[in-house]
């Protein structure tokens, strides 16, 4: 190994700096500024703009939700990539196209199309009506939009894993007797386990701060379909940043824990998050 | 593989019929009931409504925004890149850390991290005051907000495929007396090429996309600091369905186009990958 040979020149080394400033005054500061403020007047004051009805409401609201989003998440979206894998399904590669289309459509605009599909408007909206089922304005809304933006996540944690899946190991399994059942208990469940978690992981993480797809179709209904995200705009917007603040303090800190698991995850796995 | 046994044959058509419900429920439905429902207000009416004032002004400020992104994304992508993967030194993990953090955080509240500091009574105001700089509301403000949302792109993917082809290439240039400048143009740059334009797809997918900065960074004032994607949201506010819907399609299909792109740079990537280790 011969490392000295490209041990970097004085200007690349100027580059790095520049790099590195650049870096950590876009991602740093102002990261630090929200943890800072909300800090700022004490962790009595930090409790107390955390624990209004409407703040508490709306962190439960999105708590809950991103946890059903992840959990629906990891099975779906496993589920997708067996299929995507093992099977010869017709249209396979315009399936595994569509999959990435959550990562390059703006999210607003998939708000935009669930409201529309899912409306009043909608016949599909509302014979679903008639039924008593509520998505627009409704928490099912979010849960559909959030499933919308964090679909390519676990599909593609776990889609590589099962790639690499020894055929010999599964032939095993069914020559010792074993039923399809055990075969995936077995062969399949400990190798995907580590890559679907990671993936429903990040679900929940960018469930936590989704913010464009929800706000036309929830409605932001106080107490009702206000998320935290939404919340926290609503805060700033009316100037009161110290409440915004206290909020996406602890918001982040949660996104930030999230997001060192799933690395420690992918990192075990060698997957990488879906969002490259 | 085959499939063996005749239960597994009921399990595997539930299976796929359970994929397939879901895709369409969530991603294909709703996309479809985009171009009808565009359809039923009418196509022309949608994208007359484009054709106005606002609305194109809206969409010149998103395509300055990719400009922006692009340029500068594809340079302190590559930087830091090479840096992460070739170099070795202090704060380096951390740098990698830093370039990955915008994936993870709300860009809400990232937004309200850079009001704090350059909003009103923000700890950076007194310094702008002198410069004279007005960042809240104004392009710069876009500017920042888009820049933070797209860093991870380009940096993740030029390195990810720097690691994979090794630096033997770009260490036998070194020897046979390339200057740096040489050896990134003639080996590095060629073999980094897909990676890299798969890094500024997504980043323009993600410009396009952003929102959540965008509005609280910008504030989305009509002709000015209006994107394309605060439009919508004005519209919709404003019950213009036409031009909502008009521009929404538009964004929908620019981002099938940048799909098509993406899985084409994909497959290069894994084309160039590939043929290096078969000897």
């Amino acid at each position: 190994m011969s490392a000295h040979a490209l041990a970097p020149t004085r200007s690349e080394k100027v580059l790095r700096g520049f790099t590195l400033l650049y870096v950590a005054g876009l991602v740093l500061v102002p990261l630090l500024a929200v943890l800072h403020f909300s800090l700022l007047d004490g962790a009595a004051a930090l409790f107390e703009r955390i624990s209004t009805p409407v703040a508490l409401a709306s962190v439960w609201l999105t708590t809950w939700t991103a946890i059903i989003v992840a959990v629906l998440n990891v099975l779906l979206g496993t589920a997708t990539a067996w299929v995507l894998v093992r099977y010869k399904v017709p249209g396979r590669a315009l399936i595994s196209a569509v999959i990435d289309l959550p990562l390059a459509i703006p999210t607003l605009v998939a708000g935009v199309m669930l409201a529309i599909l899912y409306g009043p408007t909608s016949s599909l909206g509302q014979s679903l009506e008639g039924f008593g089922i509520h998505i627009v304005f409704a928490p099912l809304g979010i849960i559909f939009a959030l499933l919308f933006v964090t679909l390519p996540f676990v599909v593609r944690a776990v889609e590589p894993v099962l790639e690499e899946v020894d055929p010999a190991e599964e032939e095993a399994a069914r020559l010792l007797g074993a039923g399809p059942f055990t075969t995936f208990k077995t062969v399949f469940l400990p190798a995907i386990l580590p890559a679907a978690l990671s993936g429903g992981i990040r679900s929940l993480g960018r469930a936590l701060g989704e913010f464009g797809s929800l706000v036309v179709i929830s409605g932001n209904i106080p107490f009702e379909t206000l998320t935290a995200p939404t919340y926290i705009f609503g805060e700033i917007e009316s100037g009161a940043p110290e409440t915004a603040a206290a909020v996406s303090g602890v918001l982040l800190m949660l996104a930030l824990a999230l997001h060192a698991f799933a690395q420690f995850l992918e990192r075990r796995t060698g997957a990488r998050h879906a969002t490259s | 593989m085959t499939v063996h046994g005749k239960p597994s044959r009921l399990g595997r058509m539930a299976l796929i019929g359970i994929v397939l419900t879901y895709l369409g429920l969530i991603l294909i439905l709703p996309l479809l009931g985009l171009v009808r429902h565009t359809y039923e207000v009418g196509f022309g009416e949608s994208f007359l409504a484009l054709l106005d004032e606002a609305a194109l002004d809206a969409l010149l400020k998103t395509l300055y925004l990719i400009v922006i992104a692009v340029v500068v994304n594809a340079v302190v992508g590559t930087v830091g890149a090479i840096s992460i993967v070739r170099h070795r030194f202090w704060g380096r993990s951390l740098l990698s850390a830093f370039f990955d953090l915008p994936l993870a955080v709300s860009p809400v509240m990232i937004g309200l991290g850079f009001v704090l500091l350059i909003g009103r009574g923000g700890l950076l105001e007194p310094l702008l005051q002198v410069l004279d700089l007005k960042v809240m509301f104004s392009f710069w403000g876009l500017t920042i907000g888009t820049l933070f949302v797209t860093l991870p792109f380009t940096m993740r993917e030029v390195a990810y495929v720097l690691e994979e082809i090794g630096s033997q290439e770009e260490e036998a240039a070194t020897t046979l007396g390339a200057s740096p400048f040489q050896t990134f143009w003639r080996v590095t740059l060629p073999n980094i090429r897909f990676a890299l334009g798969y890094g500024l797809l997504m980043t323009v997918a993600r410009t396009v996309g952003e929102f959540g900065a965008v509005l609280v960074l910008g504030g989305s004032i009509s002709g000015q600091t209006q994107t394309a994607t605060t439009f919508i949201h004005d519209a919709i506010e404003e019950r213009k369905l036409p031009a909502a819907y008009g521009m929404s399609l538009t964004l929908a299909a620019l981002s099938i186009c940048l799909l098509l792109g993406l899985e084409w740079a994909k497959k290069q990537r894994k084309l160039k990958l590939s043929g290096r280790h078969t000897p």
